[in-house]
């Protein structure tokens, strides 16, 4: 279960008093009967889905009640931190990344591990 | 290929079992294949036994990172059935459910394909109506599935408890009598020697780090650990690692990975006759031929690819095991783990061709996909060879999340599948 750090509350809390609520920074269009289908497409279902740092967002359901962002590691489900909504997708230090990811996991199933969209992680 | 009969055994029997050779090569990848296909999993192997058993595209490669059916062939709970509601559903998963029944005669490999029934249990009013729509839409299509009483349904699954105080009584169960199991390594390994005595090349520990395209867009090979390979058909069938490949490709996709755990019991003397399963609690349970209860959880919450979950995961559903057979809660249980499945927007899958020309995927099975491998391998090895999918297939894919044909099982199963 992962420890989640609440913004709003500003305390480490379990899992289980939070709902995720998907992929974060997804800004929804605000003349949506004008898109095309292919820009509704992209907005609506297309995903991230990034094996590395991944920016969500996270509702603090059975607590203060309120959507918040998180960026995290999706190998090592390790939090980098959490920051409010509104706020603008953080840049994140190579120190903050490197923490978050996961040492000595060299099974073949779980190599490589990418940091970031570029490259190929190699 | 060393032919499996009771006459093979008994000689081998005779002589020390010293006679079995490799079941499959492990050749040399050679420098260019008309197909290459990314992942050898159930549903990789399967589409290249087809492609060289039905379209007599031999010059395939398969191109594994880990080892032979070591991703979520080798961790699902190993359930087959295809009572599902929507037409295109049952298409491929009861194609699947014909092709299971004659597999290991086909393919000469027991893959202990075993139609024991599955059960799926009614909790209340919502259940008993959706449950009864889709008898009623599997009738129409062909697919066996019948209406059972709590007393019909604990004859057929006797250690169910069918108590009206039980925390989510059970008021009903639909049963499709031709679900059941397969052995599921059989069924990796079984594809992967027919494939490999049709001279697929099977290259494991070989990880694509990049797919290549040319001056018009098209595949024209892909990057590996073991040297760039060329071919112009490239298939991405990968599971849970699918938008990372496709991204190679410039492809993004309409999908979200998510650990999804399952555990089994210490072994046991036969008690459990079928497959139970109930979406309202979440729970499915089956008895395997080693005798341990193999029990399905459910997925973490949040997308990862870290191949482990939560506890409360697994907790929850034996919750919900213990409450429908309480002859279960003194059991020890063994062993726990977790894959990584790619779920689509409409919980079903996608096969199908991609905008980039020469590259198809097979992907989006989500917490279901094992049933369906040697329908999905068939229908796949038809749309590569073809260049155009098969018309059980026609239905999967990747456009319709933009012309919004979905094949929502998501909203008439209410949970994943």
């Amino acid at each position: 279960m992962l420890l989640i750090h609440c913004p709003y509350c500003e305390a480490d809390l379990p899992e289980l008093e939070f709902r995720h609520a998907g992929e974060a920074h997804v800004a929804r269009p605000s003349n949506l009967a004008d898109i095309t289908d292919e820009q509704f497409e992209a907005f609506f279902f297309i995903r991230e889905n990034r094996k590395g740092v991944v920016f969500e967002r996270w509702r603090h359901l059975h607590g203060c009640g309120r959507f918040f962002n998180a960026a995290r590691h999706s190998v090592s489900d390790k939090f980098i931190r959490t920051y409010k909504a509104g706020e603008p997708k953080p840049q994140l230090s190579e120190r903050e990344i490197a923490a978050a990811t996961p040492i000595g996991r060299g099974t073949p199933a779980n190599e490589p591990i990418r940091l970031t969209g570029e490259g190929d992680g190699q | 290929m060393q032919k499996f009969s009771a006459l093979s055994l008994l000689r081998e029997a005779l002589r020390g079992h010293k006679g079995w050779g490799r079941q499959w090569d492990a050749p040399e990848p050679r420098t260019e294949y008309d197909v290459i296909i990314v992942g050898a999993g159930g549903h990789g192997l399967a589409t290249a036994y087809y492609l060289a058993k039905e379209h007599g595209v031999t010059n395939v490669a398969v191109l594994e990172k880990g080892w032979l059916g070591g991703g979520n062939t080798g961790r699902n709970t190993t359930i087959i059935r295809s009572n599902y509601l929507y037409d295109e559903s049952a298409g491929i998963y009861d194609h699947a459910v014909k092709l299971w029944e004659g597999l290991s005669r086909e393919i000469n490999y027991n893959v202990m394909y075993s139609p024991r029934g599955v059960m799926m249990l009614a909790h209340n009013v919502h259940d008993v109506q959706v449950f009864k729509r889709h008898i009623h839409a599997n009738r129409l299509n062909g697919v066996d599935n019948e209406w059972l009483t709590p007393e019909q349904a604990k004859e057929f699954c006797p250690p169910l408890n069918i108590s009206r105080s039980a925390r989510y009584p059970v008021v009903g169960a639909a049963l499709q009598r031709r679900g059941g199991t397969a052995r599921h390594d059989a069924v990796a390994w079984g594809y992967a020697r027919a494939a490999s005595d049709r001279g697929v090349h099977i290259i494991q520990n070989c990880e694509v780090t990049g797919i290549d395209r040319g001056p018009d867009g098209a595949v024209s090979g892909v990057q590996t650990t073991r040297g760039p390979i060329r071919a112009k058909k490239i298939a991405v069938v990968v599971a849970g690692h699918t938008s990372v490949l496709m991204e190679m490709a410039g492809v993004r996709m309409p999908l979200e990975s998510y650990p999804l755990q399952a555990l089994v019991s210490e072994p046991v003397k036969p008690c459990f006759p079928c497959v139970v399963m109930s979406n309202t609690v979440h729970a499915y349970i089956s008895q395997s031929d080693k005798g341990e209860l193999v029990i399905g959880a459910g997925t973490d919450q949040y997308t990862s690819y870290s191949q482990t979950g939560g506890l409360h995961i697994l907790t929850h559903t034996l919750d919900a095991i213990c409450e429908m057979f309480p002859m279960f809660t003194r059991m020890k249980m063994l062993r726990t783990w977790g894959g990584i499945v790619d779920v689509t927007p409409d919980r079903s899958p996608i096969l199908a061709k991609t905008p980039v020309k020469g590259l198809y995927v097979n992907c989006g099975w989500g917490t279901g996909g094992f049933k369906a491998t040697p329908g999905s391998g068939h229908v796949f090895a038809h749309t590569i060879a073809r260049d155009e999918p098969h018309a059980i297939n026609a239905g999967f894919t990747l456009e319709r999340f933009r012309t919004g044909r979905l094949i929502d099982e998501a909203a008439a199963a209410a949970v994943a599948h």
